[in-house]
């Protein structure tokens, strides 16, 4: 499992009931609900993933999420869940504030697009930065609005999000003084747990 | 007309009936003492007797829901693309019923049934059934059957009503169900659809007042034009398109009231088969069965409140192009669901053919009915 995924599977509470934004196959929804009690559902748009997520035993609903959210506000979610959407959303703000209107809290995953990587990427190569996070070309990638830590946290200031729980980790590891010193840079995933303020 | 039956089909199969003499309340507040239900079965019953799926016809459809009943068949029973051996409804893995809904007329007991007591049929003396109705009596046949809970019940348009309405009536009753291309109850323009066709056969001259079989005669214009309209109301604009454009039957305008478009003489075909297999009572009972049903309205309109008495796990989908009963129909039926905290899952099929679509094979309709399939046939024991 991806690991932004394993730190929203530990920062969930047992018996939490969440919504899943942009579920995917279900991965995250299947060990929640296998390893903590936690119900709830998903949603997704893409048919494979549906088909993967029937298969896993996990409640999904075939949706848009740009289609908005206010049908689920009487609903009395704990967690609103995004982990890897945000950047495919039209209108990341307005999504985000409907997590918060139905649910109490918050988990949001992004690529860090201020990775070092991707900046030498764009500073060397002088093209739009390609990587195994972000594999597509600009004109074929569903990621329309990339942003950095720093972004998301001016973001979340600007509109009064209250940032908390965060934490910035790559690929491969969680640790690293590096990731401590220099999330922005060093960080290839970042997770937040953001309420209302 | 099958040459030889295909591999993935259940074969030729010979409708049972079965005589229930338990008496059936209605909802009208009537009463039926016995009644006789038709129904065919694919598959078999397993020594648990816990791999038993009930189907659910719709407005027009009846017990022969696969398969052929003789090699001279033109066609199979009326949902094989979906029941038979390697289908979603697996007739390797699950024992399928499918029976003849009350005031049917396929061989269940209907306004074409002899009235008991009397030397007449029934006619317009039938009663009114309702979706309830209809679920109660399926659930006396499943007593018969000897089948204590059934692993699925299944229905597709009004037969989605009837999995829906079973999950709250006799919620210890199924462990899933699926409802296809369905509603929680009728819009407006639902029933007005229906009152046109209601009309079409009422004001027929020779309807007599529902009692054409003592006339020797059916209102078979009234009956053909109620059809049409349906038939109108399954199709999307973008089927009709595809299927018939404005293509001319000869080719040529000919300046009459002849066929002349080929979406015309499709529509009069519709409405002319149906005449010879339908009764006109039995289409103006069904019509009322899809205007009254509304399990929501015995719990001040809360339909999560109706659905939280219910204990099975839920497939709902929905057809993109589908009018009759949008997505949006079925996704009120899923955020119901949502909120009484119930085991949904929810898909939404991108089709352009309307509300028929729940009889075709769409490729990601099967395999995503096949993946709930499978998760269903898991939970036998």
């Amino acid at each position: 499992m991806r690991v932004d995924l394993q730190v929203v599977r530990e920062w969930i509470p047992e018996n939490s009931h969440v919504l899943d934004l942009g579920c995917g196959d279900g991965t995250l929804l299947a060990s929640l609900q296998e390893s903590r009690s936690v119900t709830g559902y998903g949603l997704e748009l893409s048919n494979d993933n549906i088909i993967q997520a029937i298969r896993r035993g996990v409640n999904v609903i075939q949706r848009d999420l740009n289609d908005g959210l206010s049908s689920f506000s009487e609903d009395g979610f704990d967690f609103i869940l995004m982990t890897h959407a945000l950047q495919v959303l039209k209108n990341p703000v307005a999504v985000i504030r409907e997590m918060l209107t139905i649910g109490e809290r918050a988990i949001l995953t992004f690529p860090n697009f201020g990775h070092w990587r991707n900046r030498a990427y764009l500073g060397l190569k002088g093209k739009m930065p390609m990587s195994e996070t972000l594999p597509h070309q600009w004109h074929n990638t569903p990621n329309i609005h990339m942003c950095t830590v720093k972004d998301f946290e001016l973001l979340c200031k600007e509109n009064g999000f209250k940032i908390e729980k965060k934490m910035i980790v790559d690929r491969n590891q969680r640790e690293g003084i590096g990731l401590n010193i220099l999330p922005n840079l060093l960080g290839e995933i970042a997770i937040y747990q953001i309420t209302r303020r | 007309m099958p040459d030889k039956i295909p591999d993935d089909s259940v074969g030729l199969v010979t409708p049972q009936t079965i005589q229930v003499t338990e008496p059936l309340s209605l909802i009208s507040g009537q009463q039926l003492d016995s009644y006789t239900v038709i129904y065919e079965t694919y598959g078999e019953l397993n020594a648990n007797r816990d791999n038993a799926v009930l189907i659910c016809h719709a407005l027009s459809g009846d017990h022969h829901a696969a398969g052929y009943h003789s090699m001279e068949d033109r066609k199979p029973g009326w949902w094989d693309s979906c029941i038979g051996p390697g289908k979603p409804i697996d007739t390797n893995k699950f024992f399928v019923v499918c029976v003849n809904n009350l005031g049917g007329c396929g061989g269940t007991t209907g306004p074409t049934s002899p009235m008991p007591g009397t030397d007449t049929l029934y006619g317009p003396d039938f009663p009114l059934v309702t979706v309830k109705d209809w679920v109660a009596s399926q659930a006396q046949v499943s007593s018969l059957l000897g089948i204590e809970q059934w692993l699925a019940v299944i229905g597709g348009s009004l037969g989605g009503m009837q999995a829906l309405q079973w999950a709250i009536d006799f919620p210890e009753k199924l462990k899933h169900a699926i409802v296809i291309a369905s509603a929680p109850r009728l819009s407006a323009q639902n029933i007005a659809f229906n009152e046109v066709a209601r009309q079409a056969i009422l004001s027929d001259p020779e309807f007599h007042e529902g009692r054409y079989y003592e006339h020797d005669t059916i209102p078979s214009r009234g009956l053909r034009l109620a059809r049409m309209l349906g038939h109108i109301t399954y199709l999307s604009d973008e089927a009709m398109h595809k299927k018939f454009g404005r293509e001319l039957r000869s080719g040529q305008l000919k300046y009459s009231f002849d066929v002349e478009f080929q979406v015309e003489s499709y529509l009069r075909y519709q409405g002319e088969s149906f005449i010879g297999r339908f009764d006109a009572n039995t289409y103006l009972l069904m019509t009322k069965a899809l205007d009254y049903f509304d399990p929501a309205g015995d719990y001040e309109g809360h339909l999560d409140k109706a659905l939280q008495r219910a204990l099975c796990k839920f497939f709902v989908v929905s057809f993109s192009s589908d009018w009759r009963f949008a997505p949006e129909r079925s996704e009120e039926i899923v955020h119901a669901l949502v909120k009484a905290r119930r085991p949904v899952d929810y898909v939404a099929v991108d089709a352009h053919q309307g509300h028929d679509a729940f009889l075709l094979n769409i490729p990601y309709y099967i395999q995503a009915f096949h993946a709930y399939m499978d998760k269903v046939a898991g939970d036998i024991a």
